[in-house]
């Protein structure tokens, strides 16, 4: 099996997260869906360090980051589909 | 895999059974320490409790006090208690709550007599029953008795990533067996309180944890110099990788799988509406967060750690799991189950979860965990306000 570079946990996300050292700009990333075993692949648009999140989809400004199948905040300023989903790009909802 | 039907536990009086079969000589406050200690270092096969508090305590705090000294002596994997305090009235509420589950228990005050003849007094009691328990033999016991806690703690991304998951894994896969759960961290549920507390398998056991978690937030509100923002997650958390409070508590509710909460536990309550998932309302600090809930009576507990938490207990045993390979490599002699596999895809969720039954079940057997091995004794009390 080719190595996972990227574990997503819930066939709902839309975020996924990195766990290699890191990925660079236009790599062919292999993506693990824990929830149900299956494979999917994306292009990397950022450097994405081990344990941050990359975007699976583009997401406009005001759109839900869904992770383990749940809402963990908003999105503050729009993120192209393989750029790195972090604090600069993303809100909680609470405060 | 097919689960087991069984394990190998001790057997008590009242119809639990223990993984561990230990003798304890606990103090009921503080200056008791020494006795307590004295003893244990006298009588080859107990183990003294020492703790730091248990004076001058008043109202809610020390009723939390009594449930957790009591629910230590009734815990099934002690055999036997011996309990000293320093006065008498304390001492023997003790026994007698302890008392009711037929196991043997005598209590020994200190006031009028003083350390070296209390020391020799309780040698003498402690060195029977330690003969008596050496005696108890391990029998077939249903998984059913199995009542499994669980905590994380320095969590790091690889723990919502695998190592949480892989306990909810295990919870799934127990829970139709009967078996008790139970999870705590009231704190670290913030920002994944609303999709908890729907979690409640009734109305009754939402309304519960909605109170709970209420009185928490209103108490960190009330304390609290700034609200969580500044260090929710935390600038180590943020590094790793994670963005919001949210991310962090829905990783920490990995934890509990696919499973519902029958019912919310006050700190060191003793669950009483039968088989499943229980909620007990806890600090999240590690060593207080597994005192409590040995103190409910759980006799085996899974504690997942990313960057390499140590914590142990006296009484109930704290089986490691890391899915970090850097903390399962440099931190090895702290880690009894490696899942770090799972991030490299060449173990599943669900074969990391087998793994994990396979090895609590070696533990409630009578393995030994690393942190029972190192010696890993934490017993700390949950203080809830200063003492008059």
């Amino acid at each position: 099996m080719s190595n996972t570079d990227i574990i997503i946990h819930d066939e709902k996300d839309n975020v996924g997260v990195v766990v290699i050292e890191k990925i660079t700009p236009d790599q062919d990333c292999n993506c693990w869906i824990m929830e149900n075993d299956k494979s999917v692949s994306i292009q990397s648009k950022d450097e994405i360090p081990l344990g941050h999140k990359i975007a699976m989809i583009d997401l406009n400004e005001g759109d839900t980051i869904l992770k383990y199948g749940h809402d963990i905040g908003k999105v503050v300023k729009s993120i192209k589909k393989g750029e790195h989903v972090h604090v600069h790009n993303v809100k909680t909802k609470k405060w | 895999m097919e689960i087991p039907k069984s394990f190998l536990g001790y057997k008590r009086e009242n119809g639990r059974a223990g993984t561990r079969n230990h003798v304890i000589i606990l103090p009921v406050d503080d200056i008791s320490n020494a006795c307590a200690e004295a003893v244990a270092n006298n009588i080859k096969g107990t183990i003294a409790l020492p703790h730091s508090y248990g004076r001058l305590q008043f109202g809610a705090d020390l009723e939390l006090h009594f449930r957790t000294m009591i629910g230590t002596g009734k815990n099934p994997n002690v055999a036997a208690v011996i309990v000293v305090g320093i006065e008498p009235k304390w001492t023997k509420r003790i026994v007698d709550a302890i008392a009711t589950t037929g196991k043997p228990v005598e209590g020994f005050s200190i006031e009028g007599v003083g350390d070296i003849d209390t020391i020799a007094k309780v040698s003498k009691k402690a060195q029977e029953f330690s003969m008596w328990a050496s005696e108890k033999q391990r029998e077939e016991c249903p998984m059913s008795d199995l009542w499994i806690s669980v905590k994380c703690g320095e969590s790091d991304t690889t723990s919502g990533l695998a190592s949480n998951p892989t306990v909810g894994n295990l919870m799934d896969k127990l829970e139709p067996l009967g078996v008790h759960l139970c999870f705590g961290e009231t704190s670290e549920l913030t920002g994944a309180e609303t999709v908890c507390e729907k979690r409640g398998k009734t109305p009754e056991a939402q309304a519960k944890f909605k109170k709970t978690w209420n009185d928490y937030n209103d108490f960190i509100l009330k304390e609290a110099t700034d609200d969580l923002s500044e260090s929710q997650p935390t600038a180590g958390n943020i590094a790793g990788g994670l963005t919001t409070i949210e991310e962090k508590a829905f990783g920490n509710f990995q934890k509990i799988g696919g499973c519902q909460f029958i019912d919310v536990l006050e700190p060191a309550e003793e669950p009483t509406k039968g088989a499943g998932l229980y909620f007990m309302d806890t600090s999240s600090a590690a060593a207080e967060c597994v005192t409590l809930q040995a103190a409910g009576g759980f006799n085996i507990h899974l504690f997942p750690t990313g960057q390499g938490n140590i914590i142990g207990n006296p009484i109930e045993p704290v089986i490691k799991l890391t899915a970090n390979p850097l903390t399962a490599k440099t931190m090895s002699e702290h880690i009894d189950v490696d899942v770090s596999k799972i991030l490299s895809r060449e173990m599943n969720l669900s074969q990391a979860g087998d793994e994990l039954i396979k090895s609590t079940l070696r533990v409630a057997n009578g393995r030994l965990t690393c942190a029972e091995a190192l010696g890993h004794k934490e017993f700390v009390m949950t203080k809830l306000y200063r003492s008059a």
